[in-house]
């Protein structure tokens, strides 16, 4: 009895395409074998390959919920070979998918807690789809906040849903824009992330916090979420690194004896403070 | 438990004759231009005399340096996959060094210790391994160092220890019998040879369960970039290294289809880690050569229980500027974090 | 004056950040030594194999600061090369080198020219002898030869890492957008390098043999670039290394040059 080929991608055929912000595409993705499809599961936080035939495979989280069946969704900046070719494509083409990879976000434990997210930019996509997942299960979770901020409106992903979740009443968003960022009709706030968490002085208390940007980013929200109270292990991340395989093989991930592709990409702050910081 | 025998040199040639016969190809070092290769051999006296090690690793009997993973064919809003295969073929290693031998566990876990990768599963399920002691060394070996010998058995099926008229040749494996079983008269039970009297004498180059418990606390230590102030980037050492299974995968197409191909890499490359962004989490050389050691010898134990090294030496012969990883650990093993 | 002595006095005055000599290694072989105090100076000898000039365009080895370095012609050739294509200024580096088996500085660009032109440069025999084999054969011959050699080739990149006029940050095999080159290390991949650097190197070759030294598997692949700095000369009267000052055939258009289509 031989393995089962665990290189080859599922085929997805892309049901739908929603340009986010400028270079930024988000794709509604659904299996071409529908066996497959029912067939097939995932968690919040794990990511998988996505293939642009022709050109190669890049790794993007699972942008949407487990919740919301019959398709997955990545979001991703055009910026390489892979990402020009994925780009290239409409609705109908076909795309590949391996996957789901990696850990995920353990949400059953954060039942009765309040929730932080915190994200900037492009870095939204991984929290986005934690956040509908908690949504869906809304009674799981007592208060819900969101700081979202991108260095402009136009750079703003999801700008539709960020609209819903300012509607509701039992989400509090907080979304801003970088200093020079906002346009004349911008209602938003204006600052940087992690003085807009700052203010919104949120307690740590009960209290679980997700955080996700771009590394200067996350640089400069941790030691304010530990002025606030905020414990390493109440504080989660997901780590983006260099990934071929995605399944602990290639070595490329290989950050001191973790592979993000498999021990992460979801880590809490006090995991990272382990390893070493090559990511 | 091995069974002991003795085997003449004589016999090699019944023994090469049955395993031809049983549809099986032998590898074994073969000399050209001073060095030695694996290459196939149907008769003893085409394998090299006198060879210390190959330069290139037994790995790619499990681990070729180009693979294909798989392929397709596409059409405008179309993909049809095609699943590859391995094509393994029964296989004998004749000759390679207990060091070698022993690397095949190393590799086995990574390519196993979740997902199972069936194109190393298929080809080392094909494999047999006839190793063969070593008499000799050179200043590159440290195998008893981390924890082998020139005579250890870990790896082999069959391992032949040279000797008067012949050799003592220990069955360890229920492969290793099935070989035996090709030609059992060639093997004649035996007892009462010294078999540590005919290895080469390999002294303890260094502590390395002390090394592997020092190395957390060294890893700021400006020790990395200076070591590593000769190192050119190449790949060498990873490419020869027994153990070293880092890799890339590459897609090779047109417009009407394509192929992917695993190829091997190294961690040394300053693309091994580079992001899109720019972002290199191992900017420096003396990053790089950091990974290399902690990889083998701190998160390997850590993560698999085995050392990521078995002390060939072949890194530091293939080096263009004489990296040479014992002398490299031993310094590492001195110094005070 | 000896090595170790001018290496400990060029890092006392300091003059110098750190002396790039050899010293001795593994089984007997020289090695490239950096020496940054007088204590490491002791270990410096000016014998060894490799061309150093590679060393001057490592980011590690500019942090260091200014260099002192054993120089061999070719190792002086390739700095001339190097300052040509801007990629070393002149008070980067000290070459040093042996004169009547004293040890003595080059302090600047014409300085190492005037020494240079008083050494022939002579290929090795060994290598003239193989060169001339392959020119002797046919040219089917020398396509078999080849694919043989390099279809041994693993992709390992020692010989472009020990090149010192490999300095490119991006190189173009590196590139993949397009993927001039394929990765992998079958029959195509391997040949399209080779002949990729073969041509990149055309005119730049100082003729070293570092390439050739580096490759782990044998392959004689310095000869490919060789070849191709000795028809530069042929057709150019070019030689890599022969001054300071670029005079690079191979991106140089003359209104005399027979080519008509720059026109």
């Amino acid at each position: 009895m031989s393995d089962p080929n665990i290189y080859l991608p599922h085929l997805m055929r892309i049901g739908k395409i929603t340009q986010e912000a400028p270079g930024v595409r988000t794709f509604r993705l659904e299996f071409v074998d529908e066996a497959a499809a029912s067939a097939w599961t995932f968690k919040t936080g794990q990511f998988g390959l996505y293939s642009a035939f022709g050109d190669g495979e890049s790794t993007f989280c699972i942008a949407s919920s487990p919740t919301r069946k019959g398709y997955i969704e990545c979001t991703f900046r055009e910026v390489g070979r892979v990402t020009a070719g994925l780009a290239d494509k409409e609705v109908g083409d076909i795309v590949g998918f391996r996957g789901p990879y990696g850990n995920v976000f353990p949400i059953e434990q954060w039942k009765g807690k309040n929730l932080l997210f915190i994200a900037g930019g492009i870095a939204l996509p991984p929290l986005r789809s934690v956040i509908w997942n908690c949504l869906d299960l809304r009674d799981w979770f007592q208060d819900i906040t969101i700081v979202y901020g991108a260095r402009s409106v136009a750079d703003l992903v999801y700008k539709h849903e960020l609209k819903e979740w300012q509607e509701r009443p039992d989400v509090n968003l907080l979304c801003t824009v970088d200093p020079g960022g906002e346009t004349p009709d911008w209602t938003g706030k204006v600052g940087f992330v992690p003085l807009i968490v700052e203010q919104a002085n949120p307690s740590p208390e009960n209290t679980v916090a997700l955080v996700c940007g771009p590394p200067i980013m996350i640089k400069l929200t941790l030691p304010v979420l530990a002025k606030l109270g905020f414990t390493p292990e109440s504080i989660y991340t997901t780590l983006e690194n260099r990934m071929k395989c995605g399944v602990g093989k290639c070595g490329r991930c290989n950050t001191g004896k973790s592979y993000v592709c498999k021990d992460g990409p979801v880590y809490t702050l006090a995991q990272l403070n382990q390893l070493p910081a090559e990511y | 438990m091995a069974d002991l025998y003795q085997l003449s040199s004589a016999s090699l040639d019944a023994l090469f004759a049955a395993l031809t016969a049983d549809g099986r190809r032998i590898l074994a070092p073969t000399e050209a231009d001073g060095r030695s290769e694996l290459n196939p051999v149907t008769r003893p006296d085409q394998v090299a005399k006198d060879y210390l090690q190959t330069t290139l690793s037994a790995k790619e009997t499990v681990f070729p340096k180009v693979e294909r993973l798989l392929s397709y064919t596409q059409a405008p809003g179309q993909v049809d996959l095609v699943d590859a295969e391995p094509h393994a073929v029964p296989t004998v290693l004749f000759g390679i060094r207990p060091c070698e031998a022993s690397a095949f566990a190393a590799l086995d876990a990574v390519f196993n210790w979740d997902y199972r990768d069936k194109f190393f599963n298929a080809r080392l399920e094909q494999l047999s391994v006839i190793g063969v002691s070593c008499a000799r060394r050179d200043d590159a070996c440290f195998c008893t160092a981390v924890g082998g010998g020139p005579g250890a058995t870990k790896g082999s099926d069959i391992l032949l220890t040279p000797m008067a008229g012949g050799y003592l040749a220990e069955v360890l494996t229920d492969k290793g019998r099935a070989i035996q079983a090709l030609a059992p008269d060639l093997f004649q039970p035996t007892s009462g040879v010294d078999k540590a009297a005919l290895l080469a004498n390999v002294p303890t180059a260094f502590d390395q369960p002390a090394l592997t418990a020092k190395l957390p606390a060294l890893f700021d230590s400006p020790l990395w970039s200076e070591q590593s102030l000769r190192c050119v980037g190449c790949g060498a050492c990873a490419f020869v290294c027994p153990t070293c299974v880092c890799f890339d995968i590459q897609e090779e197409a047109d417009k009407t289809g394509g192929r992917r191909l695993r190829a091997w890499d190294s961690c040394g490359y300053h693309m091994f880690t580079l992001h899109a962004s720019g972002h290199n989490p191992r900017e420096t050389q003396g990053a790089r050569w950091r990974q290399r050691i902690y990889h083998k010898f701190s998160y390997y134990p850590e993560r698999y229980g085995q050392l990521g090294c078995v002390g060939c030496g072949k890194c530091t012969r293939a080096c263009p500027v004489d990296m040479n990883l014992q002398e490299h650990l031993v310094e590492a093993s001195q110094v005070n974090p | 004056m000896e090595l170790r002595e001018k290496a400990k006095q060029l890092l006392e005055s300091g003059d110098v950040k750190a002396v790039l000599g050899f010293e001795p290694g593994t089984g007997g072989v020289r090695r490239p030594a950096f020496a940054r105090s007088a204590a490491q100076a002791e270990k410096l000898v000016f014998d060894g194999e490799q061309n150093l000039a590679s060393y001057v365009t490592h980011k590690e080895v500019k942090r260091l600061g200014r260099l002192a370095l054993v120089a061999r012609p070719d190792t002086l050739r390739a700095l001339l090369q190097l300052m040509g294509e801007r990629q070393l200024k002149e008070g980067d580096v000290l070459p040093l080198v042996l004169e009547d088996g004293q040890v003595r500085e080059l302090t600047d660009a014409q300085a190492i020219e005037e020494y240079l032109a008083l050494t022939a440069k002579e290929l090795p025999a060994q290598d003239r002898e193989l060169l001339e084999r392959l020119g002797g054969m046919t040219r089917q011959e020398r396509w078999d030869f080849w694919q043989k050699e390099l279809s041994r080739c693993i992709k390992c990149y020692a010989c472009r890492s020990s090149c010192p006029m490999c300095y490119c940050e991006h190189c173009t095999m590196d590139c993949n957008r397009p993927q001039w080159v394929p990765v992998p290390s079958h029959a195509l991949g391997n040949l399209e390098y080779h002949m990729v650097r073969a041509m990149h190197l055309a005119g730049r070759c100082v003729e070293c043999g570092d390439c050739g030294r580096a490759c782990p598997v044998g392959i004689p692949i310095h000869l490919l670039t060789f070849n191709a700095e000795e028809s530069v000369h042929a057709q150019f009267g070019q030689r890599a290394g022969a001054s300071a000052k670029l005079d690079y055939a191979m991106s140089t258009f003359r209104p005399d040059d027979k080519e008509t289509f720059i026109r």
